[in-house]
């Protein structure tokens, strides 16, 4: 059914603007007052004002590497998170831990431990299969740089971030 | 002292002094064009909500050099295909008129004896309208020349725009030389001095009011018959100017040469760098001096009332230059008002508007402006 619509019927003095005009300007003019005495409330302003405590627990930020309470990198190298990384943002050089070492049992060790941030999508599943609880994804989410190299976080980056974990981690959480 | 004494001959009197006044004009109009451009950001932000530019300087204040500097920075890129001499003609063709009309603005009554105004000419007004449709060729000129569509369009509504504004601007002020009988700006803004402001007029010299109210030196505060009558076609001239105004200085909603929303930039399109940035310099000059014109020929010029003006001291000569940049800073601001709050005209609307309704009336105006005179006189 065709539905018409009515033109509504202007008046001589609505045909001519001036009340719309006025109408609009008075709108404006209300916004731009409320704003000079800061009664409007504006957007967070990013760099001065973060969300960083609003973040929720299990917020999925840069991948770091943990050290656990002996002082111990808890990554043994056996390079589970690089398989299964979708990017193949992750590198491992394992390196065999020495005799004399107190935790030569553990057998191996990250000589070198590359995330290539540019590439890292903070998918988590390098968290979700570390059987080692070594790596986990933080609340660090500005990362930047101004060259590619620099963007490329090393063993000791990934561990000033991470810094230590104690115990075991529940880390499967259903939001995560 | 020999030295002094030259300086103080009439001829070199006349000489420095202007070139003083010159130099000093351009300057506070160059920075007010500067500052308009901040004030633009900001009012458009605070009208949207927003807080505008903030993180050069406090409050964004040193946003206008840093534009600047990346201006004078930028590549000035020139199209193949254009015709150069046009093409680089064109921006100080927008320019330079917007700045001859600080010519013959009162901006001051007097200090130390000296008159505020560059040239005190005799046909003031008519130097005005003479130079300030000059800045049109700039902008067609550029147009033309891009060897773009864009610009072409922009240049063509340009023009399409300056002949149905033109006679509206012209037709609505012929009301004030009929009352103040003169085309000298000065004189027009000491007539408003003595018998109020053209859209004010609240105090008067002779007698005859309605109801008055004696002052000290002499003018009477109140209303009187003649001027209450008058005061209806210079509410008409009024709006009619200050709307061709907002046309003649292309501002929205009569910005049909820029649109951007429809020819990508209108007629600079082509343009970068410091090129680009004398038609942006340019379209906010010729809004100061369009304001001043406004405010000299309507608000009183540097007039307020009771307040002297600089032949009791510098200190009331100073005031009177105050006065009138903070009247021109107000029309400014409705200016940048308007341009956040209504949408953009369409070529034909504009060009019925010009040419149905503000000619007719504007002529209408002058009609019974001179009924006015008549019956007053008799």
């Amino acid at each position: 059914m065709a539905t018409i619509v009515q033109r509504p019927k202007l008046s001589l003095l609505e045909r001519s603007y001036f009340p719309a005009i006025l109408g609009g300007l008075w709108i404006t003019i209300k916004h731009f007052i409320k704003m000079l005495f800061g009664q409007t409330k504006v957007t967070m302003q990013y760099p001065e004002q973060k969300w960083d405590s609003a973040m929720p627990e299990w917020y999925r930020g840069a991948p770091t590497l943990v050290k656990d309470e002996h002082d111990r990198e808890r990554c043994v190298a056996c390079q589970l998170c690089e398989f299964i990384c979708p990017p193949r943002a992750i590198t491992i050089k394992p390196g065999e831990l020495p005799g004399d070492n107190r935790w030569s049992k553990v057998e191996k060790y990250p000589e070198k431990f590359d995330i290539d941030m540019i590439r890292c999508i903070y998918c988590g599943l390098c968290e979700e299969v570390c059987p080692e609880q070594a790596i986990f994804l933080r609340k660090d989410y500005s990362i930047t740089g101004l060259t590619r190299s620099e963007m490329v976080h090393d063993k000791e980056k990934l561990y000033e971030l991470g810094g230590v974990m104690h115990g075991l981690v529940h880390k499967w959480n259903e939001k995560k | 002292m020999p030295s002094l004494d030259l300086f103080l001959q009439p001829e070199i009197f006349l000489v420095w002094t202007s070139a003083l006044k010159t130099l000093v004009i351009l300057g506070v109009v160059l920075t007010m064009v500067a500052y308009s451009v901040w004030a633009e950001r900001k009012v458009s932000a605070f009208i949207q909500d927003r807080i505008g530019p903030n993180r050069v300087g406090w409050a964004g204040l040193i946003q206008p050099i840093a534009d600047g500097v990346k201006l004078l920075l930028k590549e000035n890129f020139v199209p193949g295909g254009v015709n150069k001499f046009f093409f680089s003609i064109a921006p100080s063709l927008a320019m330079i008129p917007a700045i001859l009309v600080l010519a013959v603005l009162p901006f001051g009554s007097s200090l130390f004896g000296v008159p505020m105004v560059i040239a005190n000419l005799d046909i003031g007004v008519l130097w005005v309208f003479a130079v300030s449709s000059l800045g049109v060729y700039g902008i067609v000129l550029a147009g033309w020349s891009s060897n773009s569509k864009y610009p072409f369009l922009g240049g063509i509504r340009s023009s399409s725009q300056m002949i149905s504004y033109e006679l509206s601007l012209g037709l609505s002020v012929v009301p004030v030389f009929m009352i103040t009988g003169t085309l000298n700006l000065g004189e027009i803004v000491q007539y408003q001095v003595d018998n109020g402001w053209m859209v004010f007029p609240a105090w008067f010299q002779s007698g005859g009011g309605l109801l008055e109210i004696t002052t000290d030196n002499g003018s009477m505060f109140g209303l009187n018959l003649g001027q209450s009558l008058l005061w209806i076609p210079m509410m008409v001239s009024f709006v009619i100017f200050l709307i061709a105004m907002f046309a003649e200085t292309n501002r929205v909603p009569f910005d049909l040469p820029e649109a951007e929303q429809e020819l990508v930039g209108g007629y600079h399109t082509e343009y970068s760098s410091m090129r680009f940035a004398l038609f942006f310099l340019g379209e906010y000059a010729a809004m100061i001096a369009g304001a001043g014109v406004i405010v000299t020929l309507f608000l009183g010029g540097w007039s307020l009332p009771f307040i002297p003006d600089g032949s009791q001291g510098w200190f009331w000569g100073l005031v009177n230059i105050g006065t009138f940049f903070a009247k021109v800073a107000a029309i400014i601001f409705f200016f940048l008002w308007v341009r956040w709050t209504l949408p953009r005209f369409r070529f034909d609307q504009l060009m019925k508007l010009g040419w149905y309704v503000f000619f007719e009336v504007a002529l209408l105006n002058i009609f019974l402006t001179a009924g006015i005179l008549a019956y007053l006189q008799s």
